[in-house]
């Protein structure tokens, strides 16, 4: 399983962006790229647990985890290895 | 535990029930006496209807807008089908509890062959259509602006549905097809039934699960330390009612939203982070700092997850699910550009929080 595209293609599945920022970096914080509303916060959450079996504890549900494909990879990867 | 049921939606045979006479055997069939004051009124107490016919759709459906009551009926039934299974379908299109619809029909076979099927749908025959106004079960005890306009409701959310089905390409594109306009005003007294009504039913959205009476949100609404907002959203389809509400307590040292609360019927329209960047925007007008309250009832993550996202982080916590949540005021996400969000003047001035 890639990691990186698996995230990349939840981005682009479920989020609001326009055709023009849909090639956004690693590193881009995609929060600011579109809007983001509860319901895709929500499914954003569901998605890490269930794809990569692990438990956003609320502590982990800070926006520094999320808003980047690579900062959203960190954790997944610090909650695995745990 | 009730001493009186209330019934949702009243569901009509058409053939010598709504009109005198059979439609195939004679096109010039008349409505019964006082049929149409009938309709009208149980639409206007909030009693959705639709039919349970067996005829020719089209003929029916065509007889019934010469008379100007095809909008009345919900997910009609005109078929050649067992009427059980009708209304079957009308439960299950609509959305409620079979026990809540009342069946009429002026043949015995039709209302025993559906009473066998389903025990507790009420079954009246026609020669009694004339005492249905007056039957204690349809007569609602409050009437409020939501429940009189209560079948547009869900006729608007039909044509949503059928649209969004239907449209190919980024839902981005597609909520700005639907022109939103989100309103948020300081709850007045007229909101308040429909405001206790939210505290009880919302669950997904809704930071800590207490429930306010009408009395408490009454006293709320007018104390000098509290400012009660309602929030409406429309579009081009029809109007979603008031859908949210928010408590927000002014202290000298800083604000306290100490309720927030979004009807899961708009929550892929991403209006309840409209509510609260505009809070967010007032409080940094205010020059004061933000926090909210938040208790974890086992069904509100999202709510929990939309605040975090919001980019307010814990200030403190009891251990026992009870939050004090903070923002730091930067960074407040801009409203959606597809949604046009209204801020209503009031009293003659623009409406600010602060004031």
């Amino acid at each position: 399983m890639n990691y990186q595209n698996e995230i990349r293609n939840f981005i682009h599945q479920n989020m609001l962006i326009s055709e023009d920022d849909i090639d956004f970096s690693d590193d881009d914080n995609y929060f600011k790229l579109g809007f983001v509303n509860s319901l895709f916060g929500m499914k954003l959450v569901n998605f890490v647990e269930q794809k990569f079996g692990i438990e956003v504890e609320n502590e982990d549900m800070d926006l520094k985890n999320f808003s980047t494909v690579n900062s959203l990879l960190a954790l997944i990867h610090k909650k695995i290895n745990v | 535990m009730s001493e009186k049921k209330e019934y949702k939606c009243v569901v009509w045979d058409l053939d010598n029930t709504l009109w005198d006479g059979v439609l195939m055997e004679s096109s010039s069939v008349q409505l019964k006496q006082g049929i149409r004051e009938i309709i009208e009124t149980l639409d206007s107490r909030g009693i959705l209807q639709s039919i349970a016919s067996k005829n020719d759709y089209d003929l029916a459906m065509s007889k019934l807008k010469e008379f100007g009551l095809d909008e009345y009926f919900l997910y009609p039934e005109i078929h050649w089908n067992a009427k059980s299974y009708s209304l079957a379908e009308i439960q299950k299109n609509i959305n409620i509890g079979i026990d809540t619809i009342l069946f009429i029909d002026d043949q015995p076979f039709e209302l025993e062959e559906v009473q066998n099927v389903h025990e507790s749908v009420h079954c009246i025959n026609a020669d009694q259509y004339l005492t249905l106004l007056s039957h204690p079960s349809l007569n609602p005890r409050f009437i409020t602006v939501d429940s009189a306009r209560r079948r547009k409701l869900y006729q608007a959310d039909y044509q949503r549905k059928l649209a969004e089905s239907e449209y190919q390409g980024p839902s981005e594109a597609f909520l700005a097809t639907l022109s939103m306009k989100f309103t948020i005003y300081p709850a007045q007294e007229e909101d308040l039934k429909r405001a206790e009504e939210l505290t009880v039913r919302t669950n997904q959205l809704n930071a800590t699960g207490r429930t306010f009476s009408y009395e408490e949100l009454d006293e709320l609404r007018q104390s000098p330390h509290h400012r009660l907002l309602v929030c409406q959203l429309e579009d081009k389809y029809g109007d979603y009612g008031k859908i949210g509400l928010a408590l927000i307590h002014t202290q000298e040292t800083h604000w306290k939203l100490e309720m927030l609360l979004m009807s899961c019927r708009v929550v892929s329209r991403g209006v309840g982070t409209v509510l609260l960047s505009y809070i967010l925007q007032e409080a940094r007008k205010q020059n004061t700092s933000l926090l909210a309250d938040f208790r974890e009832t086992g069904r509100n993550r999202m709510m929990y997850v939309s605040y975090r996202f919001a980019g307010f982080r814990e200030k403190s916590s009891d251990g026992q699910g009870n939050y004090v949540l903070e923002h730091d005021l930067d960074n407040i996400q801009d409203f959606p550009p597809y949604i046009e969000v209204q801020l209503p003047n009031v009293e003659g001035g623009y409406y600010e929080l602060s004031k």
